[in-house]
């Protein structure tokens, strides 16, 4: 397995537990999407697996190794983090990416660092950008750019919160199709937080449902029921099928 | 397992990353020209050439060589390393406060090291005063002169800090809690002249004024060490910084200690501005100017603005110095005047023309 996280429990001081007993396993070249209304503890997962947040009882490994034992830099080596808010300073583009080369860099930037990062621009169609500065670009390349920075890392996992927040329909689309031909090129294993139910089933191999801290329901695409929505988001909605594709439409109707 | 390797670096890239070294170098040739220029220009003139043979250790002429040995390179040199050290110290703090607005004068630092330095000197005994305009404050015990101005820089720093991770800490509120922090300091200051005697008064303000005259061979010596060791520390840190600026977050990913970067470049900014404005006084801007003036220049990049910025530093405090002493010659002015004339119109520039960073 490349990525096990196994009954993980996390706390905020005193305001009882935020993730309860929360475990997955996910294979090489699987994209798993975590699905929740807000405040569920989406992100906090994804920093619990990046061993930013310490839980109090459980274990992410990531091909067998566990990451709460290693330190910050060796973790930087084994995954990447697309944040959901980045900043963007005078910066070019090609520099931007050079920063993911940190966790393996000296005191100076090897050729191998330039060369991977000239790499990373190729694969995500941002060559012709790579001296813009960053703090003009569009929503959608500086999420490329964010993307190409966790790729150079060279990570075994990619972590991405909520990865197509603040983008428009085709940026939308473009990045996830991005992060899905990435993921299986790479056979890296994926885990985003996403919002949009019918995007994360059309891109993602799986899905896992967190309700009141603890995973709700999980599996492939084509196995989510209504009865699942309606749990997780006291939603009424009709689950459909189009062109081979799973489709989740709200019918109107009042929630039990 | 890797796909990426073999990719192809743009010949644009590598070219621009060319500008930005002769940028640097450009820079660091300025430097030493004008430290010769500061050396040679004064009431008294003297010739490049006896400059150049007394800074290379060769035969000069004997006057020169005192003028030179015991007043101008020390000055020079002082002026050189205070602008550097106020500098790199406004661009670290820019960057891990996450805050244009970061220096050691705009977040009541400088101030806070004026009030330390005179505390230690009036109470302490560190130090005696005259009522000359030159020397006004003999510093007889620089260490512990210094330590009261680090204790009161650290702990406005640690103020700030504290400020900065409450949740929701905007730019303004840090910025306002370091405009209430110099006040606070300053008015301690006035607290400490309202009690002086004549003499002391007139010395305490004559100290304050932000002079790089008053320094002599000792000053200059325990400003090197500090400033380069603290230059070599940011310098190290650069890639660090990169990542902060962006996002905590982001820099958490990519293996960065966020919050002790953050303590430890607050820790060696506070020493720097400590100790320059124990033996200096308070110069202001230099620290918040120069970081921009170069960010737009060459960009945010930590690699090359942290150099570049400390340089413009040297430059613009080497330069302030000698028109300073130029301009109403035999008189010296106070450098901190300047650098304020200059700063203060630039300051205003820089915000009305808005872009930050």
């Amino acid at each position: 397995m490349m990525l096990e996280v196994k009954d993980i429990r996390v706390g905020y001081n005193g305001s009882g537990l935020v993730l309860e007993d929360l475990g997955f396993t996910l294979g090489a070249g699987e994209i798993l999407a975590i699905l929740g209304p807000n405040g569920v503890g989406k992100t906090t997962l994804l920093r619990c697996i990046n061993g930013m947040i310490q839980p109090k009882t459980g274990s992410v490994m990531v091909e067998g190794a566990d990451v709460f034992g290693m330190s910050a830099g060796r973790i930087a080596r084994r995954l990447g983090y697309v944040a959901q808010r980045n900043d963007a300073g005078r910066m070019t583009t090609f520099d931007a990416v050079l920063l993911g080369r940190k966790p393996h860099m000296g005191w100076k930037v090897s050729h191998d660092d330039l060369h991977k990062v000239g790499a990373a621009l190729h694969q995500l169609g941002l060559e012709h950008l790579a001296l813009r500065d960053i703090d003009r670009m569009s929503g959608g390349e500086l999420q490329k750019v964010c993307i190409a920075r966790a790729l150079v890392q060279e990570p075994r996992v990619l972590l991405l919160d909520e990865p197509t927040s603040s983008l428009d329909l085709k940026n939308q689309l473009e990045i996830l199709g991005t992060i899905r031909r990435v993921v299986k090129e790479h056979q890296l294993a994926a885990v985003m937080t996403m919002h949009d139910l019918n995007l994360a089933l059309r891109f993602v191999d799986r899905f896992l449902f967190i309700r009141k801290g603890k995973v709700f329901a999980s599996g492939r695409p084509d196995e989510i029921s209504a009865e699942m929505v309606a749990a997780v988001y006291g939603v009424q909605v009709d689950i459909l099928r189009h062109d081979g594709q799973v489709v989740v439409v709200p019918n109107g109707r009042e929630s039990a | 397992m890797s796909h990426l390797n073999h990719g192809h670096i743009p010949q644009a890239y590598t070219a621009y990353v060319s500008r930005k070294t002769y940028f640097v170098t450009g820079l660091a040739v300025l430097g030493l020209v004008l430290l010769v220029m500061a050396i040679s220009l004064g009431a008294v003139r003297i010739p490049v050439d006896q400059v150049l043979r007394s800074l290379s250790g060769m035969e000069a002429d004997h006057r020169s060589q005192i003028i030179i040995r015991s007043i101008r390179l020390p000055h020079a040199l002082a002026a050189l390393l205070a602008g550097t050290g106020l500098a790199a110290a406004g661009t670290a703090m820019q960057s891990i406060l996450r805050n244009p607005l970061g220096s050691p004068f705009t977040l009541g630092l400088s101030q806070a090291g004026a009030f330390g330095a005179a505390f230690a000197v009036m109470l302490l005994g560190t130090g005696t005063m005259q009522s000359t305009t030159v020397g006004a404050v003999t510093i007889a015990n620089p260490y512990l002169t210094t330590l009261a101005a680090f204790v009161a820089c650290m702990a406005t720093s640690l103020v700030i800090i504290a400020i900065a991770r409450l949740r929701g800490a905007t730019p303004e509120v840090m910025v306002l809690s370091g405009v209430a922090l110099g006040s606070l300091f300053s008015a301690g200051t006035m607290f400490l002249q309202y009690f002086a005697d004549d003499v002391q008064l007139a010395a305490m303000v004559f100290w304050t004024f932000g002079d790089v005259g008053r320094a002599g061979w000792r000053e200059v010596a325990f400003m090197a060490v500090t400033v380069v060791l603290g230059l070599a520390y940011f310098i190290a840190n650069r890639w660090n910084y990169n990542a902060i600026d962006a996002g905590d977050e982001t820099a958490r990913s990519l293996g960065v200690r966020v919050e002790r970067v953050r303590m430890f470049g607050m820790i060696v900014a506070s020493l720097i501005t400590a100790i320059i404005v124990a033996f200096l006084g308070v110069i202001g801007f230099v620290g918040l100017i120069c970081p921009h003036i170069v960010r737009r220049i060459i960009g945010d990049d930590h690699r090359f603005v942290m150099p570049a910025a400390s340089l413009t530093g040297a430059v613009l405090l080497l330069a302030s110095d000698t028109v300073a002493r130029l301009l109403l010659a035999p008189h010296v002015l106070p450098v901190a005047v300047l650098t304020a004339f200059l700063g203060a119109p630039t300051f205003l520039y820089l915000l009305i023309r808005g872009r930050w960073r």
